[in-house]
């Protein structure tokens, strides 16, 4: 028996986990819970590299795995195949592998806490439902995993739900994303009802043998498969949610809130890129958002405080470099930096949490500072993280970032500006966090000891972060080739690496050296309405709060009284008159019933008679 | 043999049957109800009596005897529970007797 053939077993572990942990994780003990809830994801990571060593040494044939038929109606034939090639290969690394250090991770920063065996059992139940997702031979069963990674990450923001806010951020999140599935759902309808099937394969293949570029029916389906990317990658304008996601467990921001849930909007749209190619001008669209995206909430993280939320604001505007790569074709560089991001964004997450840990979950950087001696660990992690996310050369997200900002000035000059212009902030935020929070006055820190399952995530992400721009993965054989990456453009290729030092620099003469100072630059009003601004995420909560929530609040408020229900309360109002007549009537006085009865007799016989 | 015509005997029973219904109308008090009561059931005899003579039938005759039966136990019951009233309540005004007021 080969390897491969053991691609079904993959998704399958973390979700017997998931169930052995969600039926009966309250009795078993937490060395117990914490074996089988990272066991299952180190036995899938473990699978995942034997296959994944096979098949890229072998011939990257894609493979595929029917496990069985799950509906089976008229020409409606879904089965439940898996679908193994470079792309599937590439985010099977990125889930299992970072999911595993995750997991490792949380089994000591989660230790303590009294709901462990439902944390463990939800994030399995996430890393399953994620396999799937990207291993997925059709779109249903694709769309099966996308709303099972919706579930797990409702689960887990809402994890601490004594708090009421948390149960809110996560009710936000899974109805904002829920606004991009049903676009996803119509746009599968869409694909089904013209050319008659689900599987991906096909489905491409058919989409340009039987659509014309650019005609009305393709630039429907890409712009409804778009709307289902931009709710769950959290770009404009659905990207409000990610930000108050933040109030799930910092592992939980690691793993669903940067390295994999919120990357599924771009891995859907690569998988389906023929058919965003039959849509330029879609394809167009998913650039101009992930370059307004990546500068909008750039500067939301500039003027951030907590320091969870700078980290989400930089995942949405690092997604929106993918989104940009996506856009002008530059396929393999959108996964390349799903994959730097990954290890940098994960390792920023879980080096926060470290420091969140050891301030006894303090968010606040501005209360937070010098903790450099004191957290060297934690420290050199962020520096890693940060220099890699801010794309300083030689680091894992330079590699990235360079190829995708390359491909956009190939496409358009507008773009790759805007796309420098986000380095430079990227740059900035950044050197602000680490500065502020390693640096200057001294803090005095109330625990400084992290246990060894949180250390060796840090060291391994860290060296993964630093470098992981040397993985070169082969994904030539899923996309099709457009550019040529020669670096003929000399001073482009410049600017684009020395954007991030200006950045840095900016941040250094500001928070560290302080040349400069922010609290200066807030004295002017203009400056201080920006920020404020900039702070509340360019006022989209505000906006869809006027536009949805009111209205819908105020139709709701009108339909109090739900209409429908006024039918029924009419018969339960007529039976109760009909019961108080007739109880009326029944006096208790003898003479009352006689003298009715009487004139009863009378009429009838009177009927009797007459008639 | 019948001097008095059918009309004159049915016109009495009328009369007495809206006299005895009148009076369990009017009347308070239960004794004086089951008397009107019994007014109204010899009245219902006293038709009876006189179709049967009418038509030369026993049939009106064995009626009546039914209706004396009938007469006899329902004051025996009537007059028990008139006396269990009286032993509980210490009145037999039937208006203030209404507690299965509903």
């Amino acid at each position: 028996m080969k390897v491969i053939e053991l691609l079904g077993w993959i998704p399958l572990f973390p979700f017997l986990g998931f169930l052995i942990l969600v039926l009966a994780g309250d009795r078993f003990s937490k060395p117990l819970i914490t074996w089988l809830g990272v066991g299952s994801v180190a036995v899938a990571a473990i699978l995942v590299a034997l296959i994944g060593a096979e098949f890229l040494n072998g011939t990257m044939e894609p493979y595929r795995m029917v496990l069985g038929v799950w509906m089976d109606v008229d020409d409606l034939s879904i089965p439940i195949g898996f679908y193994l090639d470079a792309l599937s290969v590439t985010m099977l690394f990125v889930v299992t592998g970072v999911g595993f250090l995750i997991h490792v991770y949380s089994a000591g920063f989660m230790a303590s806490d009294p709901g462990y065996a439902s944390f463990s059992a939800y994030m399995n139940l996430f890393v399953s439902a994620m396999l799937v997702l990207v291993l997925a031979d059709n779109l249903v069963l694709l769309y099966l995993g996308w709303e099972g990674v919706g579930l797990g990450s409702y689960l887990l923001i809402g994890f601490w739900y004594e708090d009421t806010n948390n149960g809110y951020a996560a009710r936000k999140a899974f109805v904002m994303t829920r606004v991009g599935d049903t676009a996803l759902l119509i746009g599968l309808f869409l694909l089904f009802t013209q050319l008659h099937t689900f599987d991906i394969q096909i489905l491409m293949l058919r989409a340009t043998s039987h659509w014309a570029p650019g005609a009305l029916l393709p630039v429907a389906a890409a712009t409804l498969l778009l709307g289902g990317a931009l709710g769950k990658s959290a770009q404009l304008p659905l990207q409000s949610w990610l930000p108050d996601a933040m109030a799930g467990p910092t592992p939980v921001s690691a793993l669903i809130h940067a390295a994999t849930m919120v990357t599924a909007g771009v891995y859907l749209i690569a998988r389906t890129n023929a058919l965003f190619m039959m849509a330029p001008s879609v394809q167009f669209a998913v650039a101009v958002i992930g370059a307004l995206t990546l500068l909008m909430s750039g500067c939301s993280a500039l003027v951030q405080t907590d320091i969870k939320r700078i980290l989400a604001y930089s995942t949405i505007s690092q997604i929106g470099y993918m989104f940009l790569a996506l856009g002008v074709g530059a396929w393999p560089s959108a996964i390349f930096h799903l994959l730097t991001h990954a290890f940098f964004k994960a390792l920023l997450f879980l080096a926060a949490g470290a420091v969140i840990f050891c301030f006894h979950h303090e968010h606040n950087i501005f209360k937070m500072g010098g903790l450099r001696k004191a957290m060297p660990l934690a420290f050199w992690s962020f520096l890693i993280g940060s220099a890699a996310l801010s794309a300083l050369p030689f680091t894992s997200g330079f590699y990235s970032k360079h190829e995708i900002l390359l491909a956009a000035f190939d496409a358009s000059p507008g773009l790759w500006a805007a796309g420098c212009l986000g380095a430079i902030i990227t740059g900035i935020y950044c050197f602000r966090l680490v500065f502020v929070v390693f640096f200057g006055r001294e803090c005095p820190v109330i625990e400084t000891r992290l246990g060894w399952q949180m250390s060796i995530p840090l060291v391994l992400l860290g060296a993964l972060a630093l470098f992981g721009g040397m993985l070169k993965i082969p994904l030539d054989s899923v996309f099709p080739v457009l550019f040529n990456n020669d670096p003929a453009f000399d001073l482009v290729a410049v600017i684009t690496a020395t954007a991030p030092l200006i950045g840095l620099s900016i941040a250094a003469l500001f928070y560290l050296t302080g040349t400069f100072s922010a609290q200066r630059l807030v004295d002017f009003r203009v400056a201080n309405q920006m920020r404020i601004f900039c702070f509340n995420g360019w006022g989209v909560d505000a906006l869809y709060g006027a536009l949805v929530v009111r209205p819908f609040k105020a139709i709701a408020k009108l339909n109090k009284n739900d209409a429908v229900d006024r039918a029924y309360t009419g018969i339960a109002l007529l039976s109760r008159g009909g019961h108080l007549m007739a109880s009326a009537s029944q006096t208790g006085r003898i003479r009352w019933y006689v003298s009715s009865m009487a004139l009863g007799t009378v009429v009838i016989i009177a009927i009797g008679l007459l008639s | 043999m019948n001097g008095i015509p059918m009309e004159h005997g049915l016109l009495l029973s009328v009369t007495l049957f809206v006299l005895g219904l009148i009076g369990v109308l009017a009347r308070r008090n239960l004794i004086m109800i089951l008397m009107s009561l019994e007014v109204m059931l010899n009245a219902t005899g006293l038709a009876f009596i006189v179709a049967g003579a009418r038509w030369g039938q026993a049939d009106g005759q064995i009626m009546f005897l039914l209706i004396l039966t009938l007469a006899a136990a329902e004051v025996g019951v009537g007059l028990g529970l008139v006396l269990q009233i009286f032993r509980r309540f210490h009145t037999l005004d039937a208006d203030s007797l209404n507690g299965m007021k509903g």
